[in-house]
């Protein structure tokens, strides 16, 4: 068992799902069952595996585990190459815990299509994994963009009523992003001769090409983020997004870009990262304060939560760049609570849209009366977003400050504003929502959580919990990758300092 | 060891309890429900009642024999050199917390059966309170400050689940809101604290913080451009989160309207107990704060600020609740000021005695305004005293501890902060003793105001109202019995101990006084005027209440027209909501508003993607307009296309 390639397996399974739901004749009430079965299996038959990599990963050495490394094109020196570390191996989990979930919420609520849409989910499962898996530049190239085509399909056809500007939004200013990575992807091949992530690694660019180079990535990543100001397409998709739509767009989706920086940006290009940390500073401030003031003021609940996490997402870029253990631990946890929090979020609003089919906050009030699951599963999520300790939205956000403080105490001091602001933000939107008098008369007839919809809350809620109050089971398998990570920044830096001097 | 687990723990499980109970569905069947409600009652006093007696051998086996110890439970963060547990620590500064928390909150807990029994609510009220017991205990357990931050949070989201729990009340609902984010600011100054904190001590264990606190002494921090003493600057950021919890001036808004919760819940959070945190943190911290006398002069000032800006605000209010409320504001001024001074232990005694006399007063309050028909405005009572004779004697008592008079609790507590403030022989402890002496002149009085206000002269309210007083219920009136006793005889009891012959080895290590702030040891030798003083003014205080309100009723509506812009601006509570709302709260709206609508809409949208396809749809229609359909045109098109081409080749390329 011990070459199990457990990684293909991951990332084709969900591929194989979705062919056997082609299979399926028919559209009517049974082929969609059909479709839907085959999909919660499919993708939970994935979910147990990939606990094989939980069990199994070595907590102990940042080497890449689980490798599979196969030609693929020998004339570009392009290999079929996977494994993960303590960076990436965390998202493969999300990533596999989250879909099935998503199949789960989206039972019902899913109507027309249901084949395809079931289709589109697993093969987006596919891409995810794979992104993350990926130790090719060209395969997660591949990955990367390829994940967009169902994305773009899941709002494109199952959205709301402007799911068309909403997709075509985020397609163009992702593809946008995109293509620059591909032409800096192409000098890097020119110059180190391989596309081979690891080797990347270690490859030393000049500085002053590192400067474009990073760039062109960090186009392609703070779109993904997203970061200030190229942000106003993740209010639209989620607007329009089906409610799993939303859930991958905010649990998954955002964590690329993230993922890209220190994956990426910080390896490959050290002495421009550290060049470019005041502008990701500025940009995440900004991000962290605006976004927080807008999600004051939005009347959609989605839309609310959207911006919220925009917001959240700038703790995660202010430390990842601060480059100090606290601050990168940080960052991946961050993304792993959002992933969780912002996905149950997300969730709790769709419970609502399911019943009322509308996302205003003006048209709710009271639910506590007809809801008190619902409310006090609303309350616990809504805590963890504004970071309460004790749930996973205290962990992230903590190091994170930590980091920055370190780092620099202004930005620290800016970013922890945003911890004030959330609490306004989002009390403020629970108060209008589940609070008050039940006056009106469509929510008096709202029916409290059904057991498949507690089975869609239940993992996110232990998770929540188990993230807040014993992060140790997650930080204590990224502490060696990280830490290797930042050595191996520092040691690239101080070559370009001593180069510096010596060229002086 | 395990006795501060099952402490601690108890009330926690006790709370998933009821918290489950509150989900059973009882439909209309009145029968069951009882049955339900009486199981979370039942579950939760029990816990607590066995916590308050664990509490109580706790802190003779730590206060009266002196052992200290901590007990690890989890494991819970770990990123580079940042390392911290679950921990329960226990001294004498934390016992003493316990007896106070596991206490009162055990009486409210029983007071509450009696008080809530009509509420449809009653397991999810019973959850909330054990809840945030349990929270408040992890806080005053902590070893490390982000336990404590853990705690601090977790007081506060208990706070606004009960402030609003009452959820139909939209005054409950912005209330809770208002207290969960003003408490959020002063927590910002918290974790910045702790991050500088970290930063120079490198842990945030509170054992090693302490042992090298000294060897900082002169360190400098390099923080927000600037180097500064480094004590200073974290005491300083740790004190603002101090002052968000326990309401000091500038973040004090949130404590009167959080009266909109339940009565019971005034009582425990936000007069005994949570809002006394900030005052058990900065204790905690004094091996710090020692180091810091420009932290401490901060503390001292705003400390007696707070504890006379809130007592002439007590004097003009008119619902009872609110006039408590503003005399807790003022009581945790004396506390801080004492800390000021460094009588840190004059500040836990005068916490420990307060936790008593004003959760007596609050509770007194409660079943007055049960007794009224849930009426809380102290002008529609009056003449009621004979009718509810032991509520009466127990508010008496709750306000002879108040305005301390002998022998009651808060005679020993207050008379102590006060000789210390004085025994400092500063100038910021002179600002604070004198400000003190005012303050309880005004303590006397508003409390007979609200005395007589309430139980005396003729009766105010409707007839159905007045034939319907009554005395509370045995298990209300219970534990009022064994608040009153700790109102009378924790002051002298508690004297030696916490500040007197006995106090060093009561304390332990648990707090560090410095022998350059010798304002405790000095308290013992005032002249005997200092001593004497807050009698009197107290004494004066009551007979200006007896005269304004019961002998010479016309002469209050005199004075309030004779100073009539003070009264309204003290009246209007110094109009702090109305500076706040202008400057912070519509701002945010309109700042979000502009945000959105220009800054994304417009300006990046605008330009961005909509600017950007607008362009293209422009172009495309004006593309559009070579397509004409006739067959001619592209024909003469593809032509003049080869030709093109053709000279291309042969001039250049050729």
């Amino acid at each position: 068992m011990a070459d199990l390639p457990i990684l293909s397996l991951l990332i084709f399974l969900p591929l194989a799902g979705a062919g056997f739901i082609l299979t399926i004749n028919g559209d009517d009430e049974i082929a969609q069952n059909n479709a839907r079965k085959t999909a919660l299996w499919a993708s939970t038959i994935t979910f147990i595996l990939s606990l094989w990599l939980w069990f199994k990963f070595d907590n102990s050495t940042a080497d890449f585990q689980f490798v599979e490394n196969v030609d693929w094109i020998p004339t570009f020196n392009i290999s079929y190459h996977l494994g993960i570390d303590g960076i990436s191996v965390l998202f493969v989990l999300l990533t596999t815990v989250l879909t099935p979930v998503c199949i789960l919420a989206s039972w019902r609520s899913i109507q027309d299509r249901v084949k395809e849409y079931m289709i589109a989910f697993l093969i987006l499962e596919t891409m995810m994994i794979g992104m993350f898996a990926a130790l090719d530049i060209v395969i997660f190239y591949i990955f990367f963009e390829a994940v967009l085509i169902p994305m773009f399909l899941i709002i494109g056809v199952w959205g709301g009523q402007r799911r068309v500007y909403a997709s075509y939004k985020l397609f163009l200013y992702t593809l946008l992003g995109s293509v620059l990575m591909l032409l800096a992807i192409l000098v890097m091949y020119n110059q180190a001769g391989t596309t081979d992530i690891p080797t990347l690694m270690t490859t030393r660019f000049d500085p002053s090409l590192q400067i474009w180079l990073w760039l062109a990535f960090f186009a392609s990543f703070a779109v993904k983020v997203p970061m200030w100001p190229v942000h106003t397409w993740l209010p639209d998709a989620h607007v329009e997004a089906p409610t799993a739509g939303s859930v991958i767009l905010a649990g998954m989706l955002l964590k690329f870009g993230g993922y890209g920086f220190i994956r990426f940006s910080l390896p490959m290009f050290p002495d421009a990262s550290v060049y470019f940390t005041p502008l990701i500073y500025s940009l995440s401030i900004v991000a962290v304060i605006y976004t927080s003031l807008v999600a004051l003021v939005q009347n959609d609940m989605k839309k609310l939560i959207a911006y919220s996490s925009i917001a959240h997402m700038g703790f995660v870029t202010a430390g990842t760049f601060s480059l100090t253990m606290q601050g990168v631990e940080g960052a991946i946890f961050q993304m792993l609570s959002h992933g969780v929090v912002s996905a149950a979020l997300f969730l709790c609003v769709g419970v609502i849209y399911d019943r009322l089919h509308t996302r205003e906050i003006a048209a709710y009030g009271g639910l506590v009366h007809k809801m008190p699951a619902y409310a006090l599963v609303f309350m616990l999520f809504m805590m963890a977003s504004v970071g309460l300790p004790g749930t996973g939205g205290f962990v992230g956000e903590f190091l994170v400050l930590v980091g920055l403080f370190k780092a620099n105490t202004w930005v620290a001091a800016f970013a922890a504003t945003g911890v004030v602001l959330g609490a306004a933000y989002m009390l403020y939107l629970y108060r209008r929502v589940v609070f008050g008098a039940l006056e009106k008369e469509e929510v008096k007839k709202m029916l409290d959580m059904s057991r498949r919809e507690w089975a869609v809350f239940a993992p996110l809620i232990i998770l929540t919990l188990w993230m807040g109050v014993y992060p140790m089971s997650f930080l204590d398998m990224m502490h060696v990758s990280v830490d290797n990570l930042l050595g191996q920044v520092q040691l690239a830096l101080d070559a370009s300092n001593s180069a510096l001097v010596a060229g002086q | 060891m395990s006795m501060i687990k099952a402490i601690v723990f108890l009330p926690l499980l006790a709370s998933m309890l009821a918290g489950m109970l509150a989900f059973v569905k009882c439909g209309s069947d009145k029968h069951k429900k009882h049955k339900i409600d009486m199981y979370a009652q039942w579950i939760t006093s029990a816990a607590l009642l066995v916590a308050m007696v664990l509490s109580w051998i706790v802190f003779s086996q730590v206060g009266l024999h002196g052992e200290t110890y901590t007990v690890t439970v989890l494991h819970w963060i770990q990123s580079g050199d940042l390392d911290l547990n679950w921990a329960l620590k226990v001294d004498t500064l934390t016992a003493v917390m316990l007896v106070v928390v596991c206490t009162v909150s055990a009486m409210v807990h029983v007071y509450s059966v009696g008080y809530m029994h009509h509420d449809p609510d009653v397991p999810r009220f019973m959850s909330y309170l054990s809840l945030f017991t349990f929270f408040m205990l992890m806080l005053v357990t902590a070893d490390n400050l982000v336990q404590m931050f853990f705690g601090w949070e977790g007081v506060g989201l208990a706070s606004y689940l009960l402030i609003g729990f009452w959820y139909n009340k939209p005054s409950a609902n912005a209330a809770a809101i208002k207290a969960f984010v003003v408490n959020r600011v002063g927590d910002f100054g918290f974790a910045l604290g702790i991050f500088a904190t970290f930063v120079m001590f490198g842990t945030v264990n509170l054992d090693t913080i302490f042992a090298n606190a000294g060897t900082m002494a002169d360190a400098q921090i390099s923080i927000f451009s600037g180097q500064f003493h480094a004590i200073t600057v974290i005491c300083l950021l740790l004190f603002i989160g101090a002052m968000g919890k326990s309401a000091q001036l500038g973040l004090h808004t949130w404590l009167p309207d959080a009266m909109e919760g339940p009565t019971p819940v005034s009582a425990l959070i936000h007069a005994a107990t949570m809002v006394t945190a900030g005052v058990f943190m900065v204790s905690r911290m004094s091996p710090l704060f020692e180091y810091s006398d420009f932290a401490l002069q901060v503390v001292t000032v705003v400390g007696a600020s707070t504890a006379i800006f809130a007592a002439t605000i007590g004097c003009t209010q008119f619902d009872i609740k609110r006039v408590i409320a503003y005399s807790t504001c003022s009581q945790l001024g004396y506390m801080f000021f004492a800390i000021g001074v460094s009588a840190y232990q004059a500040a836990i005694f005068h916490l420990m005695t307060h936790a008593f006399f004003k959760a007596l007063l609050f509770l007194g309050a409660g079943s007055v305004i049960h007794a009224m028909s849930d009426e809380q405005d102290m002008r529609k009572m009056g003449g009621t005293w004979k009718l509810i004779p032991v509520t009466y004697s127990l508010m008496w008592i709750g306000s002879l501890a108040l305005a301390g008079v002998w022998p009651f609790a808060g005679y020993f507590s207050k008379d102590t902060i006060l000789e210390a403030a004085y025994g400092a022989h500063t100038g910021v402890g002179n600002y604070a003793f004198w400000m003190g002496i005012t303050a309880a002149f005004l303590t006397a009085f508003y409390s007979w105001r609200l005395i007589i206000m309430t139980f005396h002269g003729t009766p105010r309210a409707d007839e159905k109202t007045m034939a319907h007083v009554h005395e509370s219920p045995k298990v209300m009136i219970l534990p009022l019995l064994l608040l009153a006793a700790g109102a009378c005889g924790a002051g002298w009891i508690g004297y030696e101990w916490f500040v007197g012959h006995g106090a060093a080895h009561f304390w332990g290590n648990s707090i560090l006084v410095l022998e350059s702030h010798p304002a405790l040891e000095n308290a013992h030798h005032v002249p005997g005027w200092v001593k004497l003083l807050p009698l009197v003014v107290g004494g004066a205080g009551i007979a200006l209440a007896y005269l304004m309100y019961m002998f010479v009723p016309s002469l209050p509506g005199l004075v309030v027209s004779a100073i009539k812009p003070i009264h309204t601006f003290v009246f209007n509570k110094w109009y702090f909501d109305e500076l706040y709302d202008a400057v912070f709260v519509k701002p945010a709206f309109l700042i979000g508003r502009g945000l959105w609508k220009v800054g994304d809409q417009a300006i990046i949208d605008g330009l961005g993607p909509n600017g950007v396809a607008q362009a293209t749809q422009d172009t495309a229609e004006k593309a559009s307009v070579l397509q004409t359909g006739y067959l001619y045109h592209y024909a003469f098109a593809m032509l003049v296309g080869v030709v093109l081409m053709v000279v291309w080749y042969m001039y250049i390329a050729g």
